[in-house]
């Protein structure tokens, strides 16, 4: 009984993690074809996509590499545009107290936007979901996206060359990354954030070592978190 | 390729492994603390501060370009937000901005 419950478990993780599909293949198979283009073979990038499984900072780091950043530059950088992902790590926390070390060393792989945003609505919702039925609906949302990423990286890959060079791949990146912020504009501080942010990565776009995007983001996150205070404070306080 | 690949080799394998830890400090090490709140209200902002702290630049004066505001790029980006904010569909906007580009690039040159 109880094997056929976490099973199903898996099985509904599956369905949630399955529509992320399409947004994984195309923007794995660009990742892979902007990496090909950059001068990488077939096996350094899907290695790439492997290892660190978040496009954002893989795109990043290639971006970084090409404009001849320093190493620790691009490492910091692409860290730092992970950074959301330790917020998942401790949001999903929670949840995963009472799993073993083993577990938990698997399921903070498998802790990426699509897991996260999936398991944590479920989570809230079945309070009674044992930990072996978490980890598998957990595992089941990874399940049909990771065979995805790696697929397309590697698709990606292969067509590269094929791809003609007049195609103007250089603002791949920007397009990429301009679509994937709207949606994040939940409330005034996060647009607010992102204001700062560009506001201050402009002015210091002359700093050394693409140190521009450091600071900007620091100051971005600065005051998107000043502002949530703020309001929060305001609607507690409110006379 | 403008870098070597002992350098590329060092930038996969650390920032797939910083990534790592960085999750597994929380999942793996800490268990269920509860974390300080100001710290996870600022980790909320990290992606809409440095993706737009990151773009920003390479959008006003494109690389490729040699760093020359470009009128096809503008608009492209332009309509990437305009069709990301309205629809919130990031596959339409990616492709909505990669459309607009090529056609500019025809177009304006």
């Amino acid at each position: 009984m109880r094997t056929q419950t976490t099973k199903s478990a898996f099985w509904q993780g599956a369905r949630d993690g399955a529509p992320f599909i399409l947004v994984m293949i195309p923007f794995s198979m660009l990742f892979g074809v902007v990496a090909t283009e950059s001068g990488l073979n077939v096996f350094e990038t899907l290695t790439f996509s492997v290892v660190v499984l978040a496009g954002a900072a893989q795109f990043t780091a290639l971006q970084l590499l090409n404009e001849g950043a320093p190493t620790l530059i691009v490492v910091i950088t692409s860290l730092a545009v992970n950074l959301r992902m330790a917020m998942y790590a401790a949001a999903l926390t929670p949840y995963f107290t009472g799993a073993s070390l083993w577990q938990r060393s698997v399921a903070t792989y498998f802790c990426v936007d699509p897991t996260y945003a999936a398991s944590v609505v479920k989570f809230d919702d079945n309070p009674n979901w044992s930990m072996s039925h978490k980890l598998a609906y957990f595992i089941g949302v990874a399940a049909p996206i990771l065979p995805c990423w790696y697929g397309g990286t590697l698709a990606g890959a292969l067509l590269g060359t094929a791809i003609p060079a007049e195609v103007p791949l250089d603002f791949a990146l920007p397009i990429t990354f301009l679509a994937l912020i709207m949606p994040m504009f939940r409330s005034v501080a996060h647009v607010a954030a992102a204001f700062v942010a560009v506001v201050v990565s402009l002015l210091c776009s002359g700093l050394p070592f693409s140190m521009h995007i450091l600071v900007a983001g620091f100051c971005g996150m600065i005051t998107g978190a000043a502002i949530e205070q703020r309001l929060a404070r305001r609607a507690e306080g409110a006379p | 390729m403008s870098f070597s690949p002992t350098t590329l080799w060092i930038v996969i394998l650390s920032v797939g492994l910083g990534s790592y830890l960085m999750r597994f400090v929380f999942l793996g090490l800490i268990g269920n603390r509860p974390l300080p709140p100001w710290l996870l209200r600022h980790l909320r902002y990290t992606g809409v501060a440095v993706l737009p702290a990151l773009i920003a630049p390479l959008i006003l004066w494109p690389p490729a370009t040699g760093g020359t505001p470009d009128p096809a790029r503008m608009l492209a980006a332009c309509i990437t937000l305009a069709v990301g904010y309205f629809t919130r569909n990031v596959l339409l906007a990616i492709l909505a901005g990669g459309v607009s580009l090529y056609v500019g690039l025809g177009v304006l040159g």
